[in-house]
Formats: structure tokens, C-alpha cells, sequence
């Protein structure tokens, strides 16, 4: 495995419980209460996105569900309404992943943002279709504010399997 | 290489399709929304999970706790003591009403008594402080820090020092929802203080209120204040709510467009006193039976029709 599918780094294997506190911490940022200040990222769909587009095969749909019915309850709103975001969400991120994964860092993000748009669309329908009023333009800035973070998010998340690059010029790899 | 009926064995096993997950998890969200939508039925479900997050939500609050103790430690002396001076002026300015409030309370009570009508029920309260907006974009709603554990209920109001802000929805063991009057989807019955006119004033959203269902040559003025009129038998009657900001009378629609804003600081965060339920207010009187049920006169009456 490598951080883009055109790099020369080989990366260790993923563990499966870093997966875990990973969405776990990113839950706990998002119960943090900023009220209706614009443009705070949606912490667990950026990590949800991260992990299905390296990990298609760990984080997947269920995961997404899980995590969006704890966002439904956390934020206050209507059940189901982030877990079928988040379900759209990873569906379309493991899609992606053996696209997204040849381009460079600042091009993966521009994809991710797309998902990221489409996922706060598909909650304001829905909240729209029953009544709900509308948030504002603002509320859209989340997403990008959360495409800005992919770049440091990829760094951070993939550090535990990075390894010490080899200087021995015997062992090349 | 298949034998008829036979598939060969597939080298990864990876689950059913991507497809069918999607299609599975996107029929399960939609039963979900529409069971909380329509018909309400998953509060036991939230409450289990609020009540098993509750630890996990107060310890992400310290930040925000930590950020807002800073803020109070480096107010300033001189901001403190011109507050401190702004309250006691304020106590002293509303002294003069409050200290005759127990007699003019007595003396309305003593008439009310003679008018031989019901003693208005006395407001009791429970104070809690607004701990957080829900981050729901859609709603509008606060978070407070009184719950099923101190006896709040449903369907109580919540007033600030000024006037109402909202409903209690959503009761939780330590915490409760408040539903903004300014919500889309908050109603409540008011009149004009000016000369009793009454309406009911529903949420616009983005912070503002409007008066519905009003003739568009209603006596409404710019300026004129709505206070509860209670018919509900939610609100007290007589809170003060919200101040007519704006008239649009166009006579191509047959209401008047009026725009109402809140008085009390219903976006802002502080203290607010959880008003007691209001006593069951008496039965609606029995419809009057319409003409079709009677009987035409000279009709005959038969004995098993007529309920006794």
C-alpha cells in the first residue's frame, strides 16, 4: 500500500483499532458545541472519507450508518438524516478510490469536495422536503473548510504507517 | 468452467455487492426518517443513545467551559464594576413594581374572588441555564441544563427576563431541547397588547417572527407589542413575546404581511426560567349540533335514535 498509487513510499499495514479511535475522536469533535458558527468542518465525514477512500475494504457503508445515527441524536436533528449522507458518502468514496488515489494531494481534495457538496445537498433536501427552513449560503462553507483540511488529514492519519526511508544503498527497498 | 447451477467458488469473499449495501442502507435511513418524521416513534431509541453519550458530551464541552472561564478570569475590574452598577440601578428602577407586586397580586386576588372567576394560576418556575445551540442548521433550537431529573416535561415554556423564548420538545435525564419561537415550525397565540386583537405569530426563521392570517386593514400598528393571550393553555397569558417591526399591507393579498421581531434574547445564550405546565384548562364546550342532525319538525322521533 502507498500514500497515492503513484508514489514510490510503501507504506505498513493499516491497524484496525487506530481505524477505530480515529472515527471515535472525530465523533467526539464533532459533539463539540459551536452552535451555528459557519464553517466547522464536519470532523466525521472527512475522516469517514479518508479512511473509505484508502481503506475501501475496512470503513465501509456500515460504518457510515453507525456514525451518522450517533450524528442524528448528537445534533439534535431528524433520524437518519446524516446516516443516509454518510451512507451516499462512503458509497461514493470507495467508488472513487482507485481514481482519486493516482492524483496528487491538492487534486484528491478537489474530488473530495464534490463528495463533500453532494453530502451536505442530500441533507438539505431531505430537511427541505419536510418543512425545514433554509440554513444559508454559509452553512456550504463547512465542506470547504474540510477539503482545505484533507491535505494535513492525509499526513496525519497515514503517519503511523509511514517507515524510516532506508539509506542503506544495499537494500534499496 | 460452471457446472449448471453450480458457481465456482469466488477467491475473495467480499459480501454482497456495493450496490445492494447501498440499496440495504438506503432503504433503512429512509424507514428511520420517516418513522422520526411522521410518526415519532423513535424517542425511546434517542433517548437511550443521549443518555449513553452524555459523559462523552460534557467531557467535549471543557474546551468550550475552559475558553469561556478564561474570558470571565480576564474581564476586566472596570467592566465588572460598571455591570455591577448597571444591575443595581436596574433593581432600583424596577423596586418600586415588584415591592407592590405582592399587594397588587392580593388585591386581584381578593377581586378576582368577588368577580366569583377563577383565581389565575400562579406562576411557579425552574430556573436553567442554555447551555449550548443544537448544531442542527435546520431548527433552531437550544440545548438547557435542566432535564427529566429536576422534572421538566414537555411542552412547558421557557421565558427570559423579558419575555418568551420557546418551548420545551425534548426532555432528556439531565438536559432538555428548546424549540425557538423563531423556528419554523413554532406557532403560538398572541395578542396585541394595544387592544387585544388576537393572531397567531409563527417563526420566519433567520431570527425574525409573522403575524399570520391577519386581514390586511387589521388594526395593526408599527411599534405595538404581542403578548401570550393563552389560549393554548400552553403560555401563560400576558408574556410579553415580540414587537412589530414591519407592515406590508398589499391589497392584492387578502392578509397582511406583518413582521414581528422577538423581545426576549432568543438567540442569545444565558439564564432561563422553565415555567411550570399550566393546569388543564377546562373542556371545549360540545359542538352544537348542525341542523342536519336535528330532526325537521313534525318529524317523528324515533325512540332508539335519540341518544338519551
Amino acid at each position: 500500500m502507498q500514500p497515492t498509487h503513484s508514489s514510490r513510499r510503501i507504506l505498513l499495514p493499516v491497524r484496525n483499532w487506530f481505524i477505530a479511535l480515529t472515527l471515535f475522536l472525530a465523533l467526539l469533535l464533532n459533539l463539540i458545541p459551536f452552535g451555528r458558527l459557519p464553517g466547522i468542518p464536519d470532523w466525521v465525514a472527512l475522516v469517514l472519507a479518508f479512511w473509505c477512500v484508502h481503506q475501501p475494504l475496512k470503513v465501509g457503508m456500515a460504518a457510515a450508518f453507525v456514525l451518522g445515527l450517533a450524528m442524528d441524536v448528537a445534533d439534535a436533528s431528524v433520524m437518519g438524516q446524516h446516516a443516509l449522507a454518510y451512507v451516499l458518502l462512503a458509497f461514493a468514496a470507495a467508488g472513487l478510490s482507485r481514481r482519486v488515489l493516482w492524483f496528487q494531494l491538492s487534486q484528491q481534495a478537489l474530488h473530495v469536495l464534490l463528495l463533500f457538496l453532494g453530502m451536505q445537498l442530500v441533507m438539505m433536501a431531505l430537511r427541505m422536503l419536510s418543512g425545514a427552513e433554509f440554513p444559508g449560503v454559509l452553512w456550504f462553507l463547512s465542506s470547504f473548510t474540510a477539503t482545505l483540511l484533507w491535505h494535513p488529514v492525509t499526513y496525519l492519519l497515514l503517519m503511523p504507517q509511514f517507515r524510516p526511508e532506508d539509506k542503506d544503498v544495499h537494500r534499496p527497498i | 468452467m460452471s457446472v449448471v447451477g453450480h458457481a465456482p467458488p469466488p477467491f475473495f469473499r467480499r459480501g454482497p455487492a456495493p450496490l445492494v449495501r447501498l440499496a440495504f442502507f438506503v432503504a433503512l435511513s429512509l424507514i428511520l426518517l420517516v418513522a422520526d418524521l411522521r410518526f415519532h416513534t423513535l424517542e425511546w431509541a434517542r433517548l437511550a443513545v443521549a443518555t449513553v453519550a452524555w459523559p462523552l458530551q460534557r467531557v467535549t464541552w471543557l474546551p468550550i467551559d475552559a475558553a469561556g472561564d478564561v474570558g470571565t478570569y480576564l474581564a476586566r475590574q472596570s467592566t465588572l464594576l460598571s455591570e455591577n452598577e448597571e444591575l443595581r440601578r436596574r433593581q432600583l428602577g424596577t423596586a418600586n413594581l415588584l415591592l407592590r407586586q405582592q399587594h397588587l397580586e392580593q388585591e386581584n386576588k381578593r377581586l378576582r374572588a368577588l368577580l366569583d372567576m377563577r383565581t389565575r394560576q400562579p406562576v411557579e418556575g425552574r430556573i436553567a441555564e442554555i447551555l449550548y445551540a443544537a448544531r442542527d442548521p435546520f431548527s433552531r433550537r437550544v440545548i438547557i441544563d435542566k432535564g427529566l431529573q429536576h422534572g421538566i416535561s414537555t411542552g412547558q415554556a421557557v421565558v427570559d427576563d423579558i419575555g418568551v423564548i420557546g418551548q420545551v420538545v425534548r426532555v432528556f435525564p439531565l438536559t432538555a431541547e428548546v424549540l425557538l419561537l423563531t423556528d419554523k415550525d413554532q406557532a403560538i397565540p398572541v395578542e396585541v397588547q394595544r387592544n387585544g386583537l388576537r393572531a397567531v405569530l409563527a417563526g420566519a426563521g433567520a431570527g425574525m417572527m409573522e403575524l399570520r392570517f391577519l386581514a390586511a386593514n387589521a388594526e395593526v400598528q408599527l411599534g405595538d407589542i404581542l403578548v401570550t393571550s393563552g389560549l393554548d393553555g400552553v403560555y401563560l397569558p400576558g408574556l410579553p413575546v415580540a414587537k412589530v417591526v414591519k407592515i406590508d399591507r398589499d391589497s392584492a393579498y387578502s392578509f397582511a404581511r406583518i413582521t414581528c421581531a422577538p423581545l426576549a434574547g432568543v438567540e442569545r445564550h444565558g439564564l432561563a426560567l422553565v415555567l411550570g405546565a399550566r393546569t388543564a384548562l377546562p373542556p371545549q364546550p360540545d359542538e352544537a349540533p348542525s341542523a342536519a342532525d336535528e330532526p325537521g319538525r313534525g318529524k317523528r322521533i324515533k325512540k332508539k335514535a335519540r341518544p338519551s
